[in-house]
């Protein structure tokens, strides 16, 4: 038999076929070295410098910046806090939102309703919706205070007491996560075929614990990873209800980290500072998405 | 082991019936088939009688027990989905034994976490896996215990499935088209080893499908249902040979039965296209009469007694141990009628158009009435003639 494609040919053709896969990802390699890689280098040259915005020459300084950082009183509460915010933030708005589209889920009729509902905070201006939260949270005027104090417990400072901003923030928070991680949970919960309920309905898991633990949750897996990720990401980079509602307040006990980064580059225009605090911030991205990828991302697939 | 029966089921959605007031019986260690066109109610018998469905009216009794008012894993049947409905993020284990683990252990021993601190857990498992082990024998799958079943054919998939069922020990078997999802060779397979598994047993088998050959080979009793009724209850034997309606002919029997148009005259002998058939049936003269004869009753050189009618030859398909003859009559009625021949090499090729006649006896005649149902043989009249030829070409 006659072979379709001569030694010359096949060298030919492997070539064209590089040249071509080079082609092909090259736009897609650009747009990635201009908007992420390039910037990143930047940050990471800028931070080992004394920059400051409006200087006229500046100088290398080495590790310096990361040294004050990690000795800066500020930054650690910054972090704390954070990571506190996280913590209330990540389980209260997966679980919840879970649990809203499980309820919304098998309605029939009104199904239309409360997903609208819960989803309208996403829609919304956060910015709008802060200056309502102060409203709603003022130790006077606010209609919440109002019922504490008629329901016997007394005025709550919401804002102003320092154990409580950032529970408050986070509950805001999670206010406004609910209605997007529904829409999520809900096509997950779509996805599940029916015929597993009825295959669990004759095997005798039929009542609802044993439904959730056995089919629901298991095949809500690949979801609920999506949704503890893209939380958590919205979670770490909580800024804007802090620089309307708190700016960091009272004595600094709401600051976050994104918050510092803020001050530091456009308040005191130590812009190498920020590059630094900025590093910083990626760092426990990055950890993150690593840990995700290579333990829970091998559990929940199946 | 249990019988079970059905009294009076009917179930509509919505406005929409989809059951007319059904009665069944069903033997203990019965391997009966629901068969039927797609829509005709078969699924939603099953599962009205595996309690996934409820029934608008009606009463469905296992063993004698009714079980109407209970759910579907304490009536003790065992489904078998269409799509096996494994739940595909367990091991091939773990699937079988599920039905275990909901009746051995209780609520709390279930449960994440809490499960350890049971202390009779460990020893409820053990007595789990043997029996697990011991249904995996059985069905040759225990070598993919520890795989998911995205990771199985579908053949291991359907035997997984069989053994998620098997491991309880139901009373009754509920299967819904298992073996649609199979491959044509893998799905003749599985046939004689449900069959096999079936004998051995020993256990009630309701059994739905839309393929006639599985509800002929399978079953020893089958239902042929259309739109919500049973058309006909019989063994396959039966329902083959003494179809009760023209929908039943039709559904039954592969290439489907030759369904002729003729009339009865005045001495109520049944004339077709320009024949008169040596019969005479208790019908007023000129009532339409529906003859059906099916493609292997027909022949091609005629035997003795044999009805002879005039023909054209067609096509041919060749099946290899047998052909399928496409003819045509001959006449003011141009009806095709196919005949199916053991093949013998050679003299069956002729020219497109060729005149010729086929042949077939009048005991194998099925004679239906205008509205489709069989007219009794004891209605028919085989005359004692001596050259019944002569008369019916004439």
């Amino acid at each position: 038999m006659r072979t379709l494609a001569t030694p010359l040919n096949a060298k030919r053709q492997k070539w064209v076929e590089s040249l071509a896969g080079v082609g092909f990802s090259t736009p897609a390699f650009i747009l990635l070295l201009l908007t992420n890689l390039a910037p990143l280098v930047a940050l990471a040259l800028l931070s080992v410098t004394n920059y400051e915005l409006g200087a006229i020459d500046f100088s290398f300084i080495g590790l310096k910046n990361l040294n004050t950082a990690m000795s800066d009183p500020v930054i650690r509460r910054s972090l704390t806090n954070t990571f506190l915010y996280v913590a209330i933030v990540v389980p209260g708005g997966v679980l919840l939102s879970l649990l809203v589209a499980i309820l919304v889920h098998r309605r029939t009729r009104t199904r239309g309703f409360y997903e609208v509902i819960y989803f309208l905070p996403v829609t919304s201006t956060l910015i709008a919706m802060a200056t309502m939260w102060q409203f709603l949270l003022h130790p006077n005027l606010g209609p919440i205070n109002a019922f504490l104090k008629y329901a016997g417990v007394g005025e709550v400072a919401f804002l102003s007491d320092p154990r409580l901003v950032i529970p408050t923030l986070a509950a805001i928070g999670i206010w406004q996560l609910i209605g997007f991680n529904m829409v999520l949970f809900l096509a997950g919960l779509s996805a599940i075929p029916r015929e597993l309920y009825e295959a669990a309905d004759v095997d005798g898991a039929s009542n609802p614990i044993d439904r959730f633990f056995r089919v629901t949750w298991p095949l809500l897996g690949p979801t609920t990873m999506f949704v503890i990720v893209t939380t958590f990401i919205t979670a770490f980079k909580v800024f804007d209800t802090i620089a309307v509602m708190t700016r960091g307040g009272p004595m600094g006990s709401s600051e976050v980290l994104l918050y510092a980064v803020y001050l530091e580059g456009f308040q005191y225009f130590h812009l190498s500072y920020a590059a630094t605090l900025t590093l910083i911030f990626l760092a426990f991205t990055l950890a993150f998405s690593i840990a995700q990828t290579f333990i829970l991302d091998r559990r929940v697939h199946y | 082991m249990a019988g079970l029966a059905l009294r009076g089921i009917t179930k509509a959605f919505g406005t929409v019936p989809v059951l007319a007031h059904l009665d069944l019986d069903i033997a203990d260690g019965e391997f009966l088939t629901l068969v039927g066109p797609s829509g005709c109610g078969k699924s939603t018998l099953l599962r009205i009688i595996a309690g996934l469905e409820p029934q608008t009216t009606g009463s469905v009794s296992i063993g004698e027990v009714p079980v109407d008012h209970l759910r579907p894993h304490e009536r003790k049947v065992a489904m078998v989905f269409q799509n096996y409905a494994l739940y595909p993020h367990m091991t091939v284990f773990d699937n079988i034994a599920l039905p275990l683990m909901m009746t051995r252990l209780n609520l709390l021993e279930r449960l994440p976490l809490l499960r350890w601190l049971s202390t009779r857990r460990r020893e409820v498992t053990r007595g789990i896996a043997s029996d697990v082990r011991a249904v995996a024998e059985q069905l040759r799958i225990e070598k993919y215990f520890d795989r998911r079943p995205g990771q199985l054919s579908g053949g291991q998939r359907q035997r997984v499935a069989l053994g998620r069922a098997m491991v309880r020990h139901p009373d009754v078997f509920l299967m819904d088209e298992p073996l649609s999802n199979l491959d044509a060779k893998l799905r003749v397979h599985m046939r004689s080893e449900l069959a096999e598994l079936h004998s051995r047993l020993g256990v009630t088998m309701i059994y739905v499908t839309h393929d006639q050959v599985e509800a002929m080979t399978m079953s020893d009793r089958l239902a042929v249902m259309d739109q919500g009724r049973i058309l006909q209850l019989g063994t396959p034997e039966e329902v083959y040979e003494r179809p009760a309606s023209v929908m039943v002919a039709q559904f039954i029997g592969s290439p489907a039965i030759n369904l002729l148009a003729a009339t009865t005259n005045a001495n109520g002998q049944v004339e077709l296209n320009g024949h008169t058939l040596p019969v005479r049936l208790s019908q007023n003269a000129g009532a339409p009469v529906t003859v059906g004869i099916r493609p292997e009753s027909v022949r091609v050189e005629a035997e003795p007694g044999d009805i002879e009618i005039r023909c054209k030859f067609r096509r041919r398909e060749n099946l290899g141990a047998e052909s399928i003859l496409h003819f045509v009559l001959v006449g003011a009625q141009a009806s095709p009628v196919l005949c199916k021949v053991t093949h013998d090499r050679g003299s069956l090729v002729k020219p497109v158009n060729e005149d010729s006649t086929l042949a077939f006896a009048l005991k194998d005649c099925h004679f239906f009435d205008s509205e489709g149902h069989r007219i009794a043989t004891n209605n028919v009249e085989l005359r004692a003639v001596g050259d019944s030829r002569t008369r019916a070409s004439r």
